[in-house]
């Protein structure tokens, strides 16, 4: 190639870069500087004096009952969001890999919630869970159960402050809300893994005599572990960081129970003004999800090579 | 006939999961077409007696100028990030020097991060350019945010075509804005299209950018307005569902009648959130 040409697209590029560089690793670095400093009032943000205090900031988020709490409700979100989405995802995904008569209206059915935004599905799923007054006057999913004659799974679901261990139970409705608008998504990733496989290699099994059972676990599962690894991936990033479906829906909750650091930077930034506590959560945040998507990045495009 | 019974299983299976899929639906639905008196506990189960547009025309009155606001937003937003997306796009994935890989993975980093760790000091340069509560800052901030997405989708959609083409042009004297706009333009309706749709319906949800940046309920996005609404009136499900609703609407119109590039946009590593 050229080297003219290779100045040239560099040369293209170069306004992105830059862009990306001040906006994205700037902006993190002055975010960074922002959680070092002691900017937790307005009148200290806005006499634009930067007093280096250290890690005062972060000690004092993790000495925080509030903070303990979004991390746990953080971990516990993750851990079950992810098993919902990757469970559901692969048995819609194994059904609708026959090409079924309807196969593709059971599909969109499925997807469609990736279309909504996740202020509408906490909109919709709020309404779902309210709980109303319990036992005389109960609302949204607590009627349902009631007229069905499962008047014993009425429930406070987001308002209730029972715990198991550090697991809130509040988070449950949440979860499944969540689990609704992206297990759709799961399947679609593991459908398209599932296309991709060769008909002759399951041709193959079957004539070996190998069980439908079989020949999933031991011809079609390796190819879909990879499919798990980046759903994985990208479904716990974005629960890492879920904001819009919490705020939207619940809340941080009695007791803070539904409560993510999203939402408490979200308070500490906007509402009380504290600027370097909020900027000490964000920073958390991004440490979080950095941990999880920089090594994905760098073996996607290492195979890419 | 075993093999039809095994079908029926699987259909029943298939069945269920979908009730359970439109459940929340049906509800939303339900709510949204009844009139006020018939927002009463016992029958929220029910399809409305006397179905009704009062939640509709009250909604919309209340949302419309948050729905323009994000037509505002959202059309030259979803513009601009694609017709960049597209030119870097062109580069990252047929121009190839010396840590340019690097380089794409620093830009592709800034799609995954919270953007709660830019937001504090996006909002201070908003403020100092006077941006600050305009569509205008939102339009800016949704392209500069969008780029690492549309660069991706591109870039993986232009490595689909052979270099030779290009190569060809080159050989006749085409130089770089040539080949781009003699060759690899005119291929390039269906990654607009996947492009398109997949920042317009990004966009069209965010919510994040729009609440911290716009604080005018005047000036704020349908998804802001919709919280809002829901927010300070409790007893009106009728109206918060028929917001839902109308807020749904524009991204599930594209989903329904170009669910094919929506699904190719999902399936470009692009992610929600």
């Amino acid at each position: 190639m050229h080297k003219k040409k290779k100045w040239l697209g560099f040369l293209i590029i170069s306004p992105t870069l830059v862009v990306i560089g001040v906006f994205v690793y700037g902006f993190i670095g002055a975010t960074v500087r922002a959680s070092l400093s002691d900017w937790n009032s307005f009148r200290k943000l806005l006499s634009g004096e930067f007093v280096f205090s250290g890690l005062r900031n972060y000690e004092r988020l993790f000495a925080d009952w509030r903070f303990q709490t979004d991390m746990w409700n953080t971990l516990f979100f993750t851990v079950f969001f992810l098993l919902g989405c990757l469970l559901i995802g692969l048995i819609l995904a194994a059904l609708l890999d026959r090409n079924l008569k309807g196969g593709r209206i059971f599909q969109s059915i499925f997807l469609f919630p990736m279309a909504l935004s996740l202020v509408v599905t906490g909109t919709v799923w709020r309404w779902f869970f309210a709980p109303g007054i319990l036992p005389n006057d109960p609302a949204g999913v607590n009627v349902l159960l009631g007229q069905v004659g499962l008047k014993s799974l009425q429930w406070g679901w987001f308002t209730v402050t029972d715990t198991i261990g550090p697991f809130n139970l509040a988070l449950v409705p949440v979860i499944i809300a969540a689990v609704w608008q992206l297990s759709g998504y799961t399947m679609a990733m593991y459908l398209a893994g599932l296309r991709a496989i060769p008909e002759s290699m399951t041709e193959a099994a079957r004539v070996d005599g190998a069980s439908g059972w079989q020949i999933f676990w031991k011809v079609k599962w390796p190819f879909l572990k990879p499919i798990t690894l980046s759903a994985m991936i990208i479904l716990g990033h974005i629960s890492l960081k879920i904001f819009d479906l919490v705020y939207s829906m619940t809340g941080s909750g009695p007791k803070n129970v539904t409560d993510m650091p999203s939402i408490y930077m979200f308070e500490k930034t906007f509402r009380s003004n504290r600027y370097a506590e909020g900027s000490a959560i964000a920073v958390i945040m991004l440490l979080m999800v950095a941990v999880v998507i920089i090594p994905y990045l760098v073996s996607t495009l290492r195979k890419s090579d | 006939m075993r093999k039809k019974y095994g079908n029926l299983g699987i259909y029943i299976v298939l069945l269920i999961f979908s009730f359970f899929f439109l459940l929340p639906i049906y509800m939303l639905l339900a709510t949204s077409f009844k009139p006020l008196v018939e927002i009463g506990m016992g029958s929220m189960w029910l399809l409305p007696k006397q179905p009704s547009l009062e939640g509709f025309t009250d909604s919309i009155k209340r949302l419309s100028p948050n729905l323009l606001n994000s037509f505002l937003l959202v059309i030259p937003a979803t513009i601009f990030s694609c017709i960049l997306g597209s030119i870097n796009g062109y580069i990252f994935s047929k121009i190839r020097f010396r840590g340019i890989n690097l380089l794409f993975m620093c830009v592709l980093f800034g799609m995954f991060i919270p953007y709660q760790s830019v937001l504090f000091p996006l909002i201070q340069f908003l403020q100092e350019i006077k941006l600050y509560g305009t569509i205008w800052g939102l339009i800016i901030t949704h392209v500069i945010y969008g780029l690492p997405i549309t660069t991706l989708i591109f870039r993986n959609y232009y490595m689909e075509v052979p270099d030779e083409m290009l190569e060809a042009a080159g050989i006749d004297g085409a130089g770089l804005f040539k080949s781009y706009f003699l060759i690899l333009f005119p291929l390039s309706i269906p990654g607009f299209v996947v492009a398109v749709i997949w920042q317009f319906t990004n966009i069209w949800n965010e919510f994040l950018f729009a609440v911290t940046i716009t604080s005018d309920p005047k000036k704020q996005p349908i998804t802001v307005a919709l919280v809002n609404l829901a927010g300070s009136q409790m007893v009106q499900w009728n109206l918060q569902m028929a917001g839902a609703v109308v807020a749904a609407i524009p991204t599930l119109l594209v989903y329904i009648f170009l669910g094919k590039y929506f699904i190719r946009g999902l399936m470009s590593g692009s992610v929600k959130g």
